[in-house]
């Protein structure tokens, strides 16, 4: 049975995945062809070539670092709807917190893939009623008072889920916790590039941990 | 020609499409994690106490999104954001795509795109620029799974160490960036403080589960940690900014 679930979820993943990528396109080609607008060829290429260089890198390291964590049906959920790290993942962790399950096991494939679909569905229509009710919202959301809020929304995310689980694998957190306050703290540019800084941050701690495993200390 | 409306109804429509599509995708998903998990064995109450707790923890991040729509509408109009920020897309990703590919263009990002070419030039780039993760998801999230299983196979507890390592290099490469700005004075420690009365709201909410037994709690301890931290930086910003 076991292995049925998780081959089915290939499967499952691989149509509709390719079929959202088809999706993607029909917004540029229709607006393409409803204007009878094909952008020209040179000027494509340029405006692709200042994008893709980084962005496939991003993506790729991307795909590499979060599937793991996210699992399967997590995965061909969360590429396909996105702001993995700073809604998808922390959401299905801390499901899997909740439901007393482990990341890479059945059960907490199945409630990452769960919590990681109520997520992308209530993004989606948060998102839908913002925009049907923007004239409305534009100046309670662009005001000055929660200004700082909005701006700090990363802190008080990674503030509360540090101390459940930091605490709790605090030996493995701690080398690459050290790398990236001294890191970040030289370089304060570098905060625009934290995601390529993820799987640095992942390699650090896996070599940490490796060295912790085999002396022991986990 | 037709006129250009960066708010036409077609645009509009189409996207809407899109997004459907992608909410079925979700229902999908869920449907057949929901009915494994119950084969499983898991009992309902748990996945209904799990579907609930994401529903409350993901509003104030979508919220903020909405933010990033408003912030692209104003050079791209509403379709084009409302679908980028709902499919794949994040505004740190977005954002830069779209303004590389307008200066490419040599347009300003600062007011609506006029002409219907440079508007389709913008959304070819910012699609087919922002797309490497699904397609390696699409053709290798089986390898890479089988991998991490192979993993696991050989030595479990590694296995679930090298998980645990995966998730600890991630919160760590976001927590050091909240330190970036600590050197530029009192100001660049907003982050930091918010990030801990973050922490310490999420340890009140700990002791209320642990030791007062208010149950509830632990399913809305992270979005109540989050929420609390965010309102709290209002007063931070203002004493120290």
């Amino acid at each position: 049975m076991k292995t049925s679930y998780s081959e089915k979820v290939h499967t499952w993943g691989r149509i509709w995945c390719s079929l959202a990528l088809v999706m993607l396109m029909l917004f540029p080609a229709a607006a393409s062809i409803y204007y009878n607008a094909w952008p020209d060829g040179m000027a494509l290429l340029k405006g692709l070539m200042g994008v893709v260089p980084i962005f496939w890198t991003v993506g790729a390291i991307e795909a590499f670092t979060y599937s793991p964590m996210l699992g399967s049906g997590g995965s061909y959920l969360g590429f396909v709807t996105g702001n993995i790290a700073n809604l998808k993942l922390p959401c299905a962790l801390n499901a899997m917190e909740i439901a007393g399950v482990k990341p890479g096991t059945e059960e907490g494939e199945l409630i990452s893939t769960i919590s990681i679909a109520v997520s992308s569905i209530v993004t989606t229509l948060i998102i839908i009623a913002g925009v049907l009710l923007l004239s409305w919202l534009q100046p309670i959301l662009e005001s000055e008072l929660l200004a700082p809020a909005f701006a700090n929304i990363l802190p008080a995310l990674f503030g509360a889920l540090a101390v459940v689980f930091i605490s709790k694998n605090w030996k493995i957190a701690l080398a690459p916790l050290l790398f990236m306050l001294v890191l970040f703290i030289a370089v304060p540019s570098l905060a625009e590039s934290v995601s390529v800084l993820v799987p640095v941050g992942a390699i650090i701690a896996i070599a940490a941990a490796r060295v912790l495993y085999k002396k022991g200390y986990l | 020609m037709r006129d250009f409306d960066l708010n036409s109804i077609v645009l509009f429509v189409t996207a809407g499409v899109i997004i459907l599509f992608v909410i079925a995708q979700s229902v999908f998903f869920l449907r057949q994690a929901w009915r494994r998990a119950r084969e499983l064995g898991i009992e309902a109450r748990v996945l209904r106490r799990v579907a609930r707790s994401s529903v409350v923890f993901t509003i104030a991040p979508a919220i903020a999104i909405i933010l990033g729509v408003i912030t692209l509408s104003r050079f791209l109009g509403l379709p084009l954001p409302w679908l980028r920020l709902s499919v794949l897309g994040a505004l740190t990703y977005e954002l830069p795509a779209a303004t590389s590919a307008a200066a490419a263009l040599g347009v300003p990002v600062s007011e609506g795109v006029t002409d219907p070419k440079t508007y389709s030039t913008i959304a070819w780039v910012m699609t087919l620029g922002i797309m490497s993760g699904l397609i390696i998801v699409t053709l290798f999230l089986k390898k890479i799974q089988g991998g991490i299983q192979s993993l696991k196979k050989r030595d479990t507890r590694w296995g679930e160490i090298f998980l645990t390592a995966l998730f600890m290099g991630m919160i760590s490469a976001f927590l050091g960036m909240i330190f970036a700005d600590i050197t530029a004075g009192l100001k660049g420690w907003i982050p930091v403080f918010v990030m801990i009365i973050s922490s310490l709201l999420m340890l009140i909410c700990g002791f209320f589960v642990k030791v007062l037994k208010v149950k509830w709690m632990e399913d809305y301890a992270l979005p109540i940690s989050m929420l609390g931290a965010m309102a709290l930086s209002i007063p931070i910003t203002r004493l120290l900014g």
